[in-house]
């Protein structure tokens, strides 16, 4: 990165010059309504200056997020936290790969922080160009084998990129693949949040032994990696800080997982000196996250639209629905954006779905259909959102999809 | 067979379970109580002895260090050599199938001897890996439809005189070697690279493993509107450009 002599204006005239092309062309994007012309902007930004990125983060106390799942939800939690101490810039719309970050950051010269989320392969790279104060890690699991690195292989170059940053770690107890990539770091602060699926680490990340996993606790039988004791603990409806202090978590996002998200965002935010209770209420205004969780009323019906992309995100997403007989309606696509391989499909255990009265729709509804149709579910394939929605039982309806089959979806009922 | 109960072993699912291809084992045990037939399936644990009394063995495909380490392990523990012995049936994918060879490549880029148990050799293809949708017909003695899956390998895999192709390919790569040929088998072991998973897109596959278990010739129907919907799309997807 270029030195910044006198400090008075971070941006070079080049950097400027990027910056004002970089909306220009966003903007032009958007006319065209192609998007928010959020990552095109950046990445003509990007190759006017390619060290922007950088520069934009310099007068940023930046944190960074990352996960397989979770990234989304948690930046916007971290984002309404970290607003009780300054403003803030957060590429919040999930634009998490160089150039939509940069776009990002580009719309936000008088934040304090800049919270952004960071695609899972890129988080090496873009910790590198910006010194962030903080790094959290959610979780790590299968998702898009088709086109991405293995897991263990992604946990492996976390690992390298972190072990030379001064970030202060922020990461995930309960997943033995966070805790190996987290571990290279000096200065990590653990936390308990859980992780219900489990089949990414049965095999040592270390030594390749076979992890043993009693209750909450796991280790190797062979070389001694093991759980590090945590400092923050999500317990069911609380989180204890590292004094002891237990917190209650009363979110407007359901589940599980998004307390998790929450108690990670609480550490995080203490790390930059805002309270727990101050950084929790106000993650409590959050009540949907870019469509996510939101209930809309569609053919006079509620939808509560909710994504899962992956065998960890259903699994996470199934604990959080509304119990028998509620129907629910399963969508799921393989273009390039979710990975055109839909094998994983059989890692989902949908019998969890037993008593619900099922639909399903999306571009590979007939893999889904043979999928049901083996766990010996009842189910009815339908051609459209709105003929699963004619034909559904009353009440309100889960309607839960995979990455392009959820923007499809919330297209079509107009969310 | 033993009464009227089929013993369904899934080896190594902490190593080998990464592509979905525990549907394999699902569509085997599913299509088994179809047919009235009681299923005990064993998912073994690669800290676990193989049992010898299993009827079918599924091995599904994994990453790169697991597959050492359970080429590894299945060659200390022996067992599914005894179990082929006498005569159980062995389906195997991808990193499966290069375990049951007689050796493959491993992770540390090394000759990893496997368990000898297909007559195939395994090398790593110096291109790009094979990704996509595979449509192939399946070798004829063995009398099945075509043969649909997703490939996702970089396996190079050469057959020996006693090895026979499992299939050959109209589209895809298959064992990657530029002879059209796809997976392999002999006897009782059979090995290929199609994920998908590959029973849920070929169920008649699956069926043959039950009719070699049972030692019958045909079972009874079962309704495969889904499974023949689902071969009807995913053949024409993959005979029309994307």
């Amino acid at each position: 990165m270029a030195a910044n002599p006198g400090g008075a204006d971070p941006l070079t005239p080049r950097a400027k010059l990027a910056v004002t092309a970089g909306k220009a062309v966003a903007a032009a994007s958007r006319a065209a309504g192609r998007g928010s012309g959020s990552v095109i902007g950046g990445r003509v930004a990007l190759k006017l200056d390619p060290d922007l990125l950088g520069r934009l983060a310099q007068h940023l106390d930046v944190v960074l997020v990352s996960a397989t799942n979770g990234k989304t939800t948690t930046t916007r939690l971290i984002a309404e936290a970290l607003g009780a101490a300054g403003p803030v810039v957060s590429n919040a719309l999930g634009a998490n790969m160089p150039a939509g970050i940069t776009s990002a950051l580009a719309g936000g010269s008088d934040a304090k922080f800049g919270v952004i989320e960071v695609d899972e392969k890129y988080l090496a790279g873009v910790a590198r160009d910006v010194t962030p104060k903080a790094i959290a890690l959610l979780n790590l699991s299968r998702d898009q084998l088709d086109r991405a690195a293995e897991t263990r292989m992604l946990a492996e170059k976390w690992r390298e990129g972190l072990a030379g940053s001064k970030a202060t770690i922020i990461a995930n107890a309960d997943d033995p693949l966070v805790v190996w990539a987290a571990s290279s770091s000096p200065n990590v602060v653990w936390v308990a949040a859980g992780q219900e699926w489990k089949d990414d680490a049965w095999s040592c990340p270390s030594c390749g032994g076979v992890m043993q996993r009693p209750g909450d606790d796991w280790f190797c039988g062979e070389c001694g990696f093991r759980r590090p004791a945590p400092s923050w603990v999500l317990s069911g409806d609380h989180v204890l800080d590292p004094h002891g202090s237990a917190w209650p978590i009363q979110l407007q996002l359901p589940g599980r997982a998004n307390k998790a998200n929450a108690a990670t965002s609480a550490a995080v935010a203490a790390n930059f000196g805002v309270p727990p209770q101050v950084a929790l209420e106000r993650m409590y205004k959050v009540q949907a996250v870019a469509g996510r969780y939101d209930v809309v009323q569609f053919l006079e019906r509620d939808l509560r639209l909710l994504l899962a992309k992956n065998p960890a995100g259903w699994l996470e997403t199934f604990s959080l629905i509304d119990p028998p007989p509620t129907p629910v309606i399963l969508s799921v696509n393989a273009r390039g954006a979710d990975g055109t391989d839909t094998s994983w499909l059989w890692d989902v255990d949908y019998t969890r779905l037993a008593g619900h009265p099922i639909f399903v729709i999306g571009d590979r509804k007939l893999d889904l259909a043979v999928r049901l149709e083996v766990a010996g579910l009842d189910f009815r394939v339908c051609d459209s959102v709105d003929e699963a929605v004619q034909l559904a039982p009353p009440g309100r309806i889960e309607a839960i999809a995979n990455y392009t089959a959820f923007q499809d979806l919330r297209r079509r009922v107009g969310n | 067979m033993s009464d009227n109960s089929l013993r369904l072993v899934w080896v190594y699912p902490d190593l080998l379970s990464t592509y979905g291809d525990q549907g394999n084992a699902l569509v085997v045990e599913r299509r088994a109580n179809q047919r009235g037939l009681h299923v005990e399936r064993h998912d073994v644990r690669s800290d676990q002895p193989v049992p010898t009394s299993g009827d079918i063995y599924l091995i599904g495909g994994g990453e790169d260090r697991p597959q050492r380490l359970a080429a590894e392990r299945l060659r200390r523990d022996g067992n599914l050599s005894r179990a082929v012995a006498n005569g159980a049936i062995v389906f195997s994918v991808c990193a499966g199938y290069q375990i049951l060879g007689h050796e493959f490549i491993n992770d540390l880029g090394q000759r990893e001897p496997g368990l000898g148990l297909l007559d195939v050799t395994s090398t790593r293809g110096e291109g790009e890996r094979c990704v996509g949708d595979v449509l192939g017909d399946i070798d004829e003695p063995l009398g099945l439809p075509q043969l649909t899956g997703f490939e996702n390998h970089q396996g190079v895999t050469h057959l020996g005189p006693t090895a026979r192709p499992f299939a050959r390919v109209r589209l895809g790569k298959g064992n990657g070697t530029g002879d059209g040929t796809e997976g392999a088998y002999n006897d009782t072991v059979f090995g290929t690279y199609m994920h998908g998973p590959v029973l849920a897109r070929n169920p008649q596959i699956a069926d043959m493993l039950l009719r070699l278990a049972l030692d019958v010739n045909a079972l009874p129907q079962v309704d495969d509107r889904w499974y023949d919907a689902l071969r009807e799309e995913r053949i024409a997807a993959a005979t029309q450009p994307a």
